[in-house]
């Protein structure tokens, strides 16, 4: 082969800079995020933490479907060792935020991490959103 | 070579001739199959054209909910109306934006001639013409927005017969809007938030490009309460509500007993909102 280190180190360079993306990321990331746990003390969710973890956006468009489609409006109990008998409406505004009050320091942190950008909070209210204007 | 084209000229012949033939054979076949196919189509159209009985005397199967709204109540208060869109329009956050062409309504007045333009004409009785009508989605039986609407965003609730609407679907393309015969939707030109001056937080508001209407106030018969505008006019009777297939109800009762007129009946959308005038 003609040129065997040219054609190799271009090829090397060529493969690096394809890929800088990922390495810019890579470097960029830094450690995951802890989301905050709820102001209000509540340790037991409406489901189990590592299923909340990976699915709660699945969870979410379950109970949109129910509440909106289907007219499933029953609440949801949760029994927590601190607070006792918690009961939730199923929503973001009727359940989440009850415990998970902050919205910046619970959803967005690990939502920017992972680049999701969910458009929730265009409709729905965050307590802070609520709490610039007057409470019915 | 005459014997080329006296060949030729009998092929063409019978292309032609079969080519005129065809359309009566697939005429034929086709009467065929719909004579075939008829047996099951009378029961069909019986059921998605009312049998035959006119306009708006057919009612869905299940629970139904309507409304009967009672104008001898609102003709001398119109404060009371007041209320009831205060009270509405309260419970959904919805922004209370003052000009015409981006304004937000669930419930809002408008004059009789314009709510009931099948029944108008020019005696009309004083308090007709001088009060102000509440007027809402019909949450029709037969309702062309839901054909309209590409996306099903906008559909009928199999459990109650509410016409609802799903925003995380809407796609903003109004189809439903043209297609209401009530103008009871309106379109969120821009952020509505900056019009809202109350919130409740128990309700979540709409984004910029999302069509909206009167939900029938589901999320509040979830928990087992009235409508927020029947609450509003709680005791004068003026707004009943209920299921108009139960002929226990409160509302079959009243329809029963009423003369009630529907708005645009001609529009075949059979509204289950009713109107004692």
């Amino acid at each position: 082969m003609f040129n065997k280190s040219l054609i190799l180190g271009g090829l090397a360079v060529f493969v690096l800079l394809v890929t800088t993306p990922f390495w810019y990321g890579l470097l960029k990331a830094g450690p995951p995020p802890t989301p905050e746990p709820p102001p209000n003390g509540a340790s037991v969710c409406v489901a189990p933490v590592e299923y909340m973890r990976s699915s709660h956006m699945k969870l979410l468009d379950v109970w949109r479907d129910e509440v909106i489609r289907e007219a499933k409006r029953e609440t949801i109990v949760v029994n927590d060792p601190k607070l006792g008998t918690l009961e939730f409406g199923k929503g973001l505004q009727l359940a989440c935020m009850d415990c998970h009050s902050n919205k910046e320091q619970f959803c967005d942190s690990c939502h920017e991490y992972v680049s999701a950008r969910p458009d929730c909070w265009t409709c729905h209210m965050t307590p802070a959103e609520i709490a610039s204007k007057e409470a019915l | 070579m005459n014997n080329k084209r006296r060949k030729f000229l009998k092929m063409a012949g019978a292309t032609v001739l079969a080519g005129m033939g065809a359309p009566v054979l697939v005429k034929l076949h086709g009467t065929a199959q719909a004579s075939a196919d008829s047996e099951p189509a009378p029961a069909h159209a019986a059921d998605s054209h009312g049998g035959g009985h006119g306009h708006g005397e057919e009612q869905n199967a299940g629970i139904r909910l309507g409304m009967v709204i009672d104008m001898r109540k609102f003709y001398d208060d119109e404060a009371l109306l007041d209320e009831a869109i205060a009270a509405c329009h309260l419970a959904h956050n919805v922004p209370d934006i003052d000009e015409r062409k981006s304004e937000i309504k669930w419930i809002w007045k408008t004059g009789y001639g314009n709510a009931f333009p099948d029944h108008s004409h020019n005696r009309r009785s004083g308090s007709v013409e001088n009060s102000a009508f509440p007027v809402l989605c019909n949450h029709c039986d037969n309702p062309s927005c839901v054909k309209a609407c590409p996306t099903k965003a906008t559909f009928v609730m199999e459990k109650n017969g509410i016409v609802s609407m799903d925003y995380h679907r809407c796609i903003g393309c109004r189809f439903c809007m043209a297609a209401c015969p009530y103008g009871a939707r309106s379109f969120n030109w821009q952020d509505p938030r900056p019009f809202i001056t109350v919130y409740n937080p128990e309700f979540p508001g709409r984004n910029r490009g999302v069509v909206e209407k009167c939900n029938f106030c589901s999320e509040r018969l979830g928990k087992g309460l009235e409508p927020a505008c029947v609450e509003a006019c709680a005791g004068t009777g003026a707004i009943v509500f209920g299921d108009l297939n139960d002929p226990e109800s409160e509302i079959s009762k009243v329809l029963h007993e009423e003369f009630t007129i529907q708005r645009r009946p001609a529009a075949g959308t059979r509204p289950s909102v009713f109107y004692i005038v």
